[in-house]
């Protein structure tokens, strides 16, 4: 299975969205670079709204990430509550 | 001449203080709002006692009867701190300028009928008072409690209680007349209908437990007052004819109290759940106050409702222990 990876700038409001991945994904590997942080999953990738708000304690747009957004790989899903990453061929 | 670039990485040896790290499970980056609360507070070492107070350490956890292991646990789920809170509240006031903007430019105000219009700023103007309560009571909090985790909130929520008492100023600027804010005062001196507030209201500032106030004020007043004036008599004013209009002039409130009670529920959880004797006591206080704050708020809901205030009260209250019930607090409310 192919991997899927998304990456993010290195800051407060990212941490978050980080641990919330971490969370949500068991298989996720963490690889954090200078600056930057590269999440790698194999097969599929999600971040959940609702667990980032959790952590971050205040309503969240999950279009905010783009701001942080450095790079990714996969097909995007995107919906209000959801932003999946997976190979879908 | 060649220039050769590469990258070097250079490890942080420590990602966060040692004092937050023992707090967070280890040596991991910490949010801003965890470095800028925990062990904030000053616990050693104190020279002099107050004079005014010599049986307390100048900052003392025994002020009140509520017990904490570690007063630290006290998070705030919106994880406010300076600049999260002057952000969040930046958006919420932009909102409310646009509203007052736009309320005064189409002349929204004359469009009301006169009598919803007297009866809305019969309601809501008085309430200025109340908010400056509020205001003086979250600051003892602040004062008197212990920890920064409490303390910090509690000055943010003084500073909303201000600013709430400003957009209630204006709304009687933007619906009637500068003089209205003396009548408001005083109705709120001398007319019956506010005189058990007012009374609760200055009940509260000689409570010395400043969780027993956090309780009466926080808990009891605002649990009721808010869902009471920002959301039921506001839905009756607008059914009458008032529209959007007073919706929009008391949006900022309506939103604060949304937010701020997540904060409130949090901490009563927390507290509630680490000992049977807390619980016991948050569930006396409850139970005393929001019996106090229901009576108080009883002829100003009759000004609006007459005679349905009664249902209205029973379901206000039915959705407050429903609230509490979440944190694991059931007080003895009378339906």
């Amino acid at each position: 299975m192919s991997n899927v990876f998304i990456a993010f700038q290195t800051n407060d409001e990212t941490r978050s969205i980080v641990d919330a991945i971490m969370a949500d994904n068991p298989d996720a590997t963490l690889d954090e670079q200078p600056a930057m942080v590269r999440i790698v999953a194999p097969g599929s990738l999600v971040v959940n709204r609702e667990s980032v708000e959790e952590r971050m304690g205040r309503d969240f747009d999950l279009q905010e990430l783009q701001l942080h957004l450095i790079t990714m790989s996969g097909h995007l899903d995107e919906t209000d509550d959801t932003f999946t990453l997976a190979w879908l061929n | 001449m060649q220039l050769d670039l590469r990258t070097v990485s250079i490890k942080p040896l420590r990602n966060t203080f040692t004092h937050v790290a023992r707090h967070i499970g280890g040596d991991k980056p910490a949010s801003r709002y965890q470095e800028g609360t925990f062990e904030l507070q000053a616990h050693h070492n104190f020279h002099y006692r107050p004079t005014w107070a010599p049986e307390f350490e100048i900052f003392d956890a025994s002020r009140t009867k509520i017990v904490l292991e570690d007063w630290n646990v006290l998070l705030d789920p919106r994880q406010f701190y300076y600049g999260s809170y002057t952000l969040a509240r930046a958006r919420m006031q932009e909102t409310a300028e646009a509203d007052f903007a736009l309320v005064e430019s189409r002349g929204l105000a004359d469009a009301m009928p006169a009598d919803v219009r007297d009866l809305a700023l019969s309601v809501l103007v008085p309430l200025r008072h109340v908010e400056w309560g509020g205001n003086t009571n979250s600051m003892f909090i602040a004062a008197y409690g212990y920890g920064a985790a409490l303390a910090t909130p509690s000055t943010f929520k003084a500073m909303d209680h201000l600013g709430m008492a400003q957009y209630l100023t204006r709304l009687g600027m933007t619906l009637a007349s500068p003089e209205m804010l003396d009548e408001a005062k005083a109705a709120w001196m001398d007319d019956a209908m506010w005189q058990g507030l007012r009374r609760y209201v200055e009940d509260c500032f000689v409570i010395q437990d400043p969780i027993e106030l956090y309780v009466a004020q926080n808990v009891a007043l605002d649990g009721l007052l808010y869902p009471l004036v920002y959301g039921e008599i506001d839905g009756r004013l607008a059914s009458m004819g008032a529209g959007a209009v007073v919706s929009m002039l008391t949006r900022f409130q309506a939103e604060w109290f949304t937010e701020t009670q997540r904060w409130v529920d949090a901490v009563m959880k927390i507290m509630a759940k680490e000992s049977d004797a807390n619980k016991a006591l948050l569930e006396e206080w409850i139970s005393t106050y929001y019996a106090r704050a229901r009576a108080a708020m009883q002829p100003v809901a009759a000004r609006v409702f007459g005679d349905q205030t009664d249902d209205v009260l029973a379901e206000l209250t039915e959705q407050f222990a429903t609230r509490m019930k979440k944190q694991g607090i059931t007080p003895r409310l009378e339906a």
